[in-house]
């Protein structure tokens, strides 16, 4: 096949972007289960304060989601701007 | 470059292949069976009159984590040595990379995940030998659910083998079918280790209260069923990479989309396999020591599990995209 330049940039964007988003959901997803696992451990010890422990593991886990969003974000540009 | 025929093409694939599958599929069950056997040599330690029958739990436990590499010597069994007995086309090639590697990986996480119930059944049983049939019951459920994303990456494998895909272009086709194989093989490392976290923290929960064995069951099972979610995208999108015929292309980039689209929900479900059993795995902790929060504790699980899921999500809309709109 003939590989011209702007095949070749193709090419390359959809492979990095897919590079991007794959190795991008390693890091979130172990670290949100690692909350909620830490979260379900302390509603366990005190059930009263579920509703504390719920909105602090939430928040956590979207802190922790930051960087999956960024690698969304890079894939999107990637597929679609280049 | 050499010039070689097709024959040898495939057979040189087909062996790579082989190499890859057995090779990458031995690495997981014996890490598993390695933490199962440390685990028996604990619990002899402390309670010596019980070795005969820990020693049984070792065995029993580690033929299951050993499945996982069965079927990885199987399939690379019959990369070396089967003639899949229909017109063989470069396709074969690619479809044999595609069928080792999908099973050699796909083998790690099943393998791993495996061995941590069995190790903590051994180390229960030497707590509480009462309750030896309760805890060899709940290793063997648990060590069955963790198996099943070795089981999707037989099957992905076994239809890259023997489906006949000669009807097909070859150029962005090659790629598809390594994507294919790639795509159910990674996303079942995440989910065999967290499958298997849930199940070990279920064996030491019961056998540090008996009593609740019926809620650490079902929570595991939940746990455990939420965590092979993403290995079923990966399938999913493993099954649309081979089904969907691509078009012929003489570009590059088409071969390059159906690929990323593979390694992209390939990755993408390590993580959230892994972080879903880590949530999984201290609910179910929890709920053995505090039986009368289960429910707060299941509900408080599925929503952290629901977040953990979503990057795995945004993984399969991207190969989405990729297989479909570019």
């Amino acid at each position: 096949m003939e590989i011209t330049g702007v095949d070749l940039m193709k090419a390359a964007a959809y492979l990095g972007a897919g590079i991007a988003m794959g190795l991008g959901a390693i890091g979130p997803g172990v670290g949100e289960g690692f909350v909620g696992g830490k979260a379900c451990e302390a509603i366990g010890r005190k059930p009263n304060e579920a509703g504390l422990l719920t909105r602090t593991m939430l928040v956590g886990q979207a802190v922790s989601e930051s960087t999956g969003i960024y690698s969304l974000v890079v894939a999107l540009l990637l597929l679609f701007v280049v | 470059m050499m010039n070689l025929d097709v024959q040898s093409t495939v057979s040189l694939a087909s062996y790579v292949g082989a190499g890859f599958c057995i090779g990458l599929g031995a690495i997981g069950a014996a890490l598993g069976e390695g933490y199962t056997a440390g685990f028996a040599c604990e619990g002899i330690s402390q309670n010596t009159k019980k070795s005969g029958d820990i020693m049984k739990n070792m065995l029993v436990g580690q033929a299951v984590a050993e499945s996982a590499a069965i079927f990885a010597l199987v399939i690379a069994i019959l990369l070396i040595f089967t003639d899949p007995g229909m017109v063989l086309t470069l396709l074969s090639a690619s479809s044999a990379i595609g069928a080792g590697l999908c099973m050699g990986i796909g083998a790690i996480g099943s393998g791993i995940g495996s061995g941590f119930p069995a190790g903590q059944c051994c180390l229960g049983l030497s707590r509480q030998p009462a309750v030896s049939g309760k805890l060899t019951t709940n290793m063997l459920i648990g060590s069955a659910v963790c198996q099943t994303p070795a089981i999707f990456s037989m099957v992905v494998s076994l239809m890259l083998l023997f489906m006949d895909f000669s009807k097909l272009p070859l150029n962005p086709n090659w790629a598809a079918l390594i994507g294919a194989g790639l795509s159910t093989g990674l996303a079942a490392i995440g989910s065999g280790m967290g499958g298997g976290m849930a199940a070990g923290s279920s064996c030491q929960g019961i056998a540090r209260n008996p009593g609740t064995t019926g809620p650490v069951t079902t929570t595991m099972l939940i746990g455990q069923a939420v965590s092979q979610t993403p290995a079923i995208f990966g399938l999913l999108v493993s099954f649309i990479l081979m089904f969907k015929g691509f078009p012929e292309s003489t570009s590059l980039a088409a071969a390059m989309a159906p690929l990323a689209a593979g390694i992209c929900m390939g990755f993408g479900g390590i993580g959230p396999g892994i972080g879903n059993g880590f949530t999984a795995q201290y609910a179910v902790t929890w709920v053995a020591r505090n039986i009368e929060e289960a429910g707060a504790l299941t509900r408080t699980m599925l929503v952290g599990q629901a977040v953990s899921q979503s990057t795995a999500i945004y993984a399969m809309v991207v190969s989405l995209v990729l297989v479909f709109v570019l």
